[in-house]
Parts: structure tokens; sequence; C-alpha cells
């Protein structure tokens, strides 16, 4: 099955589901609703760090979601990152989803398209995983595994620490991709809810290119280690 | 003791504007009520500061649903109330006579009002798709029927989420003979939640992010301070479950103090609610909760209660020093203050986040002081239903049993009339006790003569999920050794039936499966079990009640329902056996049949169950008074039994009436 058919599927039965709402002598259960997450948005200290930001949003309802999810980074007009998946979420066991649809990565250029499979949810010990293999055009395959952890200091005070690999398939000369393990990130920030919806917050933020990319980035004159402090906040609606 | 009840002179400092213009609506509404009502000699409400709830009586009631901008907070919102008042007026009835109530709907959307534990026609019962079609903008709707009962009960709105909004009123009824309780003067304590936010919003917060409203969950400094006390590997093996299990120990409400401010009779807790009594006076407080997500915890520091009623229904008096009313559930308990002396009317939330307070007092400058909330509880294993039976208790003296939850507290073996008896098999000692439930196992009725029971070893008895709720020794046959205890089990006593999971409780919408559900009905309920031992307060559990009445229908059970109480917690989705009310098929029941519902709770919260129509008559242990209810807690991971006879034709809801648990845990019922 290619991709612009999970899609219509995904689509398919939200829109199936859409139609399916009514009144009830309760109120009804499982009304359509919109959350939309900014779950970082910071810019680094030292003026030449990025500027970058992670979003996601879904919208539907309880058994059935389009989920949206986005991130970029912008230092300047020739560097600058940017993707946007869109999924059809499924629960498949009581804390976690199975999710389905594209991915684009708008930049760098030239752009690459992925068909997406995933699975999103909450772990044992309360860690907030995202995993998703993606398939691509002319064979390529990636891999993407995220883990997240809130630790409260208080009840508004909260520590996160995240770590982030990617793997890919083969490599991708042009845009500097090699196969195999290729980066891993850890984060740790500090967020402090003003209210639930809005927290400021200070981080740092590690990244490391490793095996053939980080061959790429050496002879491009580029660092293969990035380690820098943010500032930023979160939000949600 | 007595300086915790110091009584001061009463300051109105707080709120002196918002006092005097509540006063004046309330004056204003009474003038216009007064018209077309007489007032009842024994229901002199005083003249308190504080806003008091307006009564009409009669047998023919106007009332008009409008929006009206209210303030409990400092800030203006919107609620929806009744003839201008929230709480709604007071109704007062006669049993036996006919009433007609006229309500006419003012609001831009569709209303309605279901007279809650009234014992009426189908289609006089309020509830939008079962009783009628609702009531449209700007129409009439006319109920009429004939009271058959008397007590204390409510009505409130069955149309989206208005009795979050204030659409809650009391409902009280004298009886056509003499009240077999005596008192001089009543009080009816409505208490309620009100929240500025839309009810619409904090349902999809909800849905958003299930614990928004909940600011104790763990920290980091509560592992380390429980490092300390424990050491590190107690407290990781404590946190393990929990941290498996992917639930938090303090979810206790889903809705909290962080956006409720709790309210009696209508007035938030900086301004109370006052209420008189004279010299010598019993007084009568007919306790309801018409809020739409909180149980409250109720006590009168310095006086015992006596309750006398449970949801309406006349009980044998049971003295206690505090009380857990669920959603929907009403209360009457009797007290006898002294004079010059004034009392605090205490109601805690479940989570203790808030409280609403009255005055109780004999003059109207004195005032108690406000005990601090009891200390905020802690879920337990046993509250997901957690098999217990690895636990030792072998060697356990029965005489002192402490059950923290106190299952076993209808055991009495203390009374065991052994005659000259000899027992040399009885090993309670070995017994399996699985859930640790023997809530109707009386052995006190046991007549052992001069007899011998070599053969009644206990030591081998099957406990499965630790249920002898039916095993009742005092009608065994000893001769013959006839069983009693498989089968139904007999009614009063509750289910002796194996839980079992349904395939549906197995997919995503549900988190939680209580494998051995203790009994509830012993159970005083979370954050209550150690008052006893810590306050020394005496806390009223379902065990305590019996009906003052004789049983009605003493018919057995022809056949038991077993429902299970399911739920996501992190996805906030409600349901029964898994399948929400949208897409569940109804409950049939047949019209005269006695049947038996046990509600297995698979979930960690406490869940208010009303079933509409038709009496639930709670299996407290005696068979002879079974005590009626319309709405039944069920505690987390527990399990609880009610008979049901099937004598009201129609369509009738049957839900969890926690507002935002109600959509999806919800069955229609019919009697056909």
């Amino acid at each position: 099955m290619n991709k612009t058919n999970l899609v219509a599927l995904g689509l398919l039965s939200l829109s199936a589901s859409l139609t399916s709402s009514a009144v009830f002598a309760g109120g009804n259960d499982d009304p359509l609703l919109t959350k939309v997450m900014l779950d970082q948005f910071e810019k680094g200290v030292d003026p030449q760090d990025p500027t970058q930001f992670s979003a996601q949003a879904w919208l539907g309802y309880d058994l059935n979601k389009l989920w949206l999810k986005t991130e970029g980074e912008y230092s300047n007009s020739d560097k600058q990152d940017l993707e946007i998946q869109a999924l059809y979420s499924k629960p498949i066991a009581p804390y976690w989803d199975v999710q389905f649809g594209i991915k684009t990565d708008i930049k760098p250029t030239p752009n690459r398209n992925w068909a997406v499979i995933g699975v999103q949810g909450l772990a044992p010990y309360f860690f907030d995983i995202d995993a998703a293999l993606f398939i691509g055009e002319q064979g390529r395959t990636a891999m993407r595994l995220s883990a997240e952890y809130e630790l409260l200091i208080t009840q508004k005070l909260i520590l996160t620490p995240e770590v982030e690999v990617n793997l890919f398939g083969k490599d991708d000369a042009e845009l500097g991709i090699g196969s195999g393990l290729s980066d891993v990130s850890a984060g740790l920030r500090l967020r402090y809810e003003i209210v639930r919806e809005f927290a400021p917050y200070i981080g740092v933020d590690w990244r490391q290119k490793l095996g053939n990319t980080a061959d790429y980035a050496r002879n491009e004159g580029e660092e293969t280690q990035e380690t820098q402090f943010v500032i930023g906040f979160r939000a949600w609606f | 003791m007595k300086s915790q009840y110091m009584i001061k002179p009463m300051t109105q400092t707080t709120n002196s504007e918002l006092n005097n213009s509540r006063r004046r609506f309330v004056f204003g509404a009474s003038a216009m009520l007064a018209l077309m009502s007489t007032p009842f000699p024994k229901n002199a409400f005083a003249n308190a500061l504080s806003q008091s709830l307006s009564q009409l009586s009669g047998k023919v009631f106007d009332l008009s649903i409008d929006y009206k901008m209210v303030n409990f907070t400092g800030k203006s919102a919107r609620a929806t109330v009744v003839n201008q008042l929230l709480p709604a007026p007071l109704l007062r009835w006669k049993e036996g006579e006919t009433v007609t109530l006229r309500v006419k709907n003012n609001l831009d959307q569709d209303s309605s009002i279901h007279w809650h534990g009234i014992i009426l026609p189908t289609e006089m019962d309020g509830v939008p798709g079962f009783s009628f079609d609702g009531i449209k903008p700007g129409e009439t709707f006319e109920y009429q029927f004939t009271v058959q009962q008397s007590g204390t009960y409510w009505y409130h709105s069955h149309s989206g989420y208005q009795e979050q909004t204030g659409l809650f009123g009391a409902i009280v009824i004298d009886p056509a003979t003499p009240d077999p309780v005596i008192y001089d003067r009543d009080y009816v304590i409505m208490l309620s939640d009100w929240s500025d936010e839309a009810p619409e919003n904090i349902y999809a917060k909800l849905k958003k992010q299930a614990d928004y409203y909940n600011y104790r969950e763990r920290t980091v400094m509560d592992f380390f301070s429980d490092v300390n006390k424990n050491g590190l590997a107690n407290t990781w093996n404590a946190r393990s479950m929990w941290n498996n299990a992917r639930m938090s120990d303090s979810d206790i409400s889903d809705v909290t103090g962080s956006t409720y401010t709790y309210l009696m009779n209508g007035n938030p807790p900086q301004q109370g609610w006052q209420g008189l009594f004279e010299q010598g006076e019993k007084v009568r407080l007919r306790f309801i909760n018409s809020s739409a997500m909180t149980i409250f915890d109720v006590r009168i520091p310095g006086l015992k209660m006596s309750v006398v009623a449970s949801d309406g229904q006349n009980i044998q008096p049971v003295s206690v020093d505090e009380f857990r009313i669920g959603v929907a559930e009403t209360y009457d308990v009797v007290i006898e203050p002294e004079v010059d002396n004034a009392y605090c009317i205490f109601a805690q939330s479940i989570d203790r986040t808030g409280f609403t307070v009255g005055n109780l007092t004999s003059d109207a400058s004195l005032h108690a002081l406000i005990p601090p909330m009891d200390p905020r509880p802690v879920l337990s294993h046993s509250d997901m239903g957690m098999d217990m039976s690895g636990m030792d208790m072998s060697g356990m003296d029965h005489s002192k049993m402490d059950m923290g939850a106190g299952d076993m507290s209808g055991m009495e073996h203390s009374k065991m009339n052994m005659g000259g008896g000899d027992m040399p098999s009885m090993h309670h000692s070995k017994m399996a006790m699985g859930g640790g439930d023997m809530p109707g196992m009386d052995h006190s009725k046991m007549a052992m003569g001069g007899g011998d029971m070599p053969g009644m070893d206990h030591s081998k008895m099957a406990m499965g999920d630790g249920d002898m709720s039916g095993m009742d020794h005092s009608k065994m046959a000893m001769g013959t050794a006839k069983a009693t205890v498989s089968g139904l089990g007999l009614a009063g006593f509750g289910s002796n039936n194996e839980i079992k999971h349904i395939d549906t409780e197995f997919d995503p919408q549900v988190d939680m499966r209580a494998d051995a559900p203790k009994s509830g009905l012993h159970d005083p309920g979370i954050g209550l079990r150690d008052h006893q031992q810590q306050f020394n307060r005496k806390v009223l559990t379902y065990g305590d009640i019996k009906g003052l009445h004789p049983t009605y229908d003493t018919r057995q059970p022809s056949r038991e329902i077993q429902l299970h109480l399911t739920g996501n917690m992190n996805r906030y989705m409600w349901s029964v056996n898994g399948v929400k009310f949208m897409d569940a098929a109804p409950l049939e029941f047949e019209y005269g049949e006695r049947l038996r519902i046990t509600l297995v709770n698979d979930t960690m919260m406490t869940h208010p169950m009303h079933l509409h129509g038709m009496w639930s008559e709670l299996e407290t242990g005696d068979a002879d008074f079974i005590p009626r209810k319309h709405t039944v807690l069920v505690q987390p991971g527990s399990k609880i039994s009610y008979l049901v006879t099937a004598d009201a034709k129609g369509q009738w809801a049957y839900h969890c009436h926690l507002l935002f648990h109600m959509p999806g845990m919800f069955r229609k019922v019919v009697v056909k």
C-alpha cells in the first residue's frame, strides 16, 4: 500500500467518525476537539545559535485523530531545517497509539518525502515515547526514536530530560546524511508552568553527529558536536 | 476540646456588597414567590446574613429556567438558574398529593428537569431522549405526577452540563403519616461545586490533559522524603507498581479546588451559610450533594449526628461523627446542639482541595471556628482491586482485627453462641482470604446448641474472590448440611458470583481491571479509613445502614447482572463493561422481576451510580431491613450489590452521577 492510500484511509475513517456525533441524554461523551502544542520554541543564548521549534497538533475524537507534527530550525537563510508530518492516529493499547501518514522535509533542499509508521505513547515509569519508521523514495529508510520524562520539582517547576536518535538506511550525500546511526541528541529543560498552558523555560541542548554523517560534516568543515544553552517557552491550547 | 470551638463575634468584613446584593435578590424573589407559596411552619428558616434557600410549597409550581450572571469568586460568570435562584427554589411537597410543575425554558438551548430519586411515570422523569424530547427554547413543559414517597430529594437539569452551572434545587416531601423522625426544626444543606469555567471547557481540558486540575502529583521532594523515611529500596518498590501502571496515587478527583469554589446553599466558604436554632431543639439537617463532580466528607465538630435517612428513605438511626456523601446522595441527620454555642458544618471535598461551611448557632453573633482540612488521601494497591491473597493472615486474632478497609466488620465472632459446642476443625486461621470480604458472615446467629461440627473445615474453603457475603450461617441446617453458598446468594447479602471481565474490557479504552475487588460495604472510603483510629471519629459506612421499614419486596433475586465500571483515566474515557453509552445495547429488565445488580469498580475513582425510576436496595447484610437508595457509591477497585424490583415500565437512565463521567458511563434500562 503506498503512502497516498494510507493517508486517504486515515482521513476517510476520521471523516466517518466526524459525521457520527449526536446529542444524548447525558451529553456527548466524545466531542470533536483540537489540541495544539508548541512543545518547544527556543533561541540559543549565543547570537549564532539557531532558533528552533517543535510543535504538534491533533484534531479528532477519543479513538480517531488526525495528528500533525512539525519541527524546524533557523540559523540563517543557508542553514534551515523544516519538516512536517501528517498522521492518522489510533489507539492500540490503553497508553499507546499507532500512527501512520506522510512526512515531508521541506528544508534543507532537495526536499525528501516519506511514508511514516510509528507508535506514540506512555511507557511504564511515565516515559513519553515516540518511535517512527520512515520509508522514502529510491529505497531510502530512516528511523527516529525519542523519549522524554517529566520530573516534578514542584507542581509547577518541571525538569524534562529527553533523548532522540536518528538512523538512516543509506547515504544521502546531497543532504550530508550517512547510513547507520546518524545523530543523537539530548536535552534538559526546566520549565515553570505559570498556567498549565504556558511555561517559559531554560535548558541545554546537546547534539552529536555520528558515523558517516559526522564524516560528511567534517568534510564540509562543520562541527560534529554542538552544545547550546537555550531559553524558550512551551504552550498549548 | 472546647477551645477549638471558641466563639468570636462575627465580623462581616468581606463580601459585604456581594452579601447585600445577594440578600436583595433573595428577598425580591421570596416576595415574588410568596404570592403562590404558603410557608410550612416546621421550616421557618432563620434570618441568616448569608443566603438561605427560598421555598415554594403547594401543589402547582411555576419554574422558569434562565441565564443569570453570578459572582462566587470575585469574577462574574454565567449560571443557569431556576426562578433567578442558585440553588433553585426548595420545593416542599406532601406525600400522596398530585403536583404540577410548569417548567419554562428561557435558555437558547434545550433544557430539562429530572426529579432525582422520585418514583414517577417514565414520561415525567425528565431525561431528554428517554422520557421526552426535552424542553425547547421558549417552551413550557408541564410535569404532573402523584407523590408516593416522603423525605429529602432534589432536582436538576438532565441536559448538557447545566447541572454544573447551577440548575439544581432541593425537594422535601412531608410524610402523609406521622414522621418517625422527631425534630423541632429542619434545614436543607445543599452542597455544590461552582466553576467560572464553562463546563464544556473543563471537559475538553480533561480530554487533552487528564491531570489538568491535579496539583498534587508526586514530586522529586516527595521521593526524597520517602527515601529518608522508608529507605530507597522500599520507596522504589512502593513506587514501582504505580510507575508500571502509569497511574497516579493522588488521582482522587478529576476536577478539584483549583477551579472549584464549593458552596453550601449557594454560599461560598468565605461567606458561609448560617442557620439558627433555639434552646433544646432537635435540628434535622437534610444534606444533599448536588455537585457536578465533588464527593464531600461532612462533620460538625463537637456534635454527634444521628443519621436517620439516606436518599430520602428512613433508616434505623446511626450515630456518627462523620459521613461521606457521594454526588446525588442525600443524608438526613438529627443533631442536638447546645444553646449559646456555635457549630461549624464542615464539608470538605474528598481530595481535600477545598471545603464549604455553615455556621449553626443559637445566637447570630456567634461564629464557630472552621477546622483545618484532614490529610489528603493517597490511593493504595487495594484501590486498584489487586489481589491481596499473598497476605499472611495466619495467627490473626479476629477479635482485634484491624483490616484497614474494614471489610470484616460484619463478622462477629465475639457474639458466637457456642453453647457446649465443639468445633475442632474450624480453622479460620488458614482461610485463604482473597479480596478479604466477608460482610454477611454473621456467626452471631449461629445456633450451635450442644452441637458438634467436626466436618466444618473452613481451612479448605475455596474463597476465590473472597466473597462470602451470602453465607448465612443462621439459616444453615446443620443436620443435613444443606449448601446455601452456591447459586445467587441470599437477598440482603450480596453476590456470590465470580468476577468476570468480558472481552470489551480489554480494549484501549480500559486501563484497569480489578481482579480481586473487595466489598465496598464496610469501607468508609479513601481518606476516611483511619479516621476512627486517628481522630476517634465514627465514620458512616454502607454496612451501618439498615432500613427503618421492613424490606418491601422479600423475594429472592431471580438473576444477577454484573456490571463493570470502566475507564481510561489518561484518555479520559468512561464506560460500563468497556462500552460507552453510545455503543451500548439497553439493559432489559422484565416487568415485575426481582434482580440483583452487582457493580464492580474497575477504576480508581469513586463512582456514584444512579438508577432512575426504581429503588436500588442496597444489600447491607440484613435481609429483613434492606435500605432503599437511588444513588450508590462504588468504592475504587471494589464491588457492591443491590436488589431492584422492576416495577416501573418504560425507559430509564442508569449512570454515574459524576457529570463528566456520565456521557460514557451510562446505560439505558428498559423495563417491559
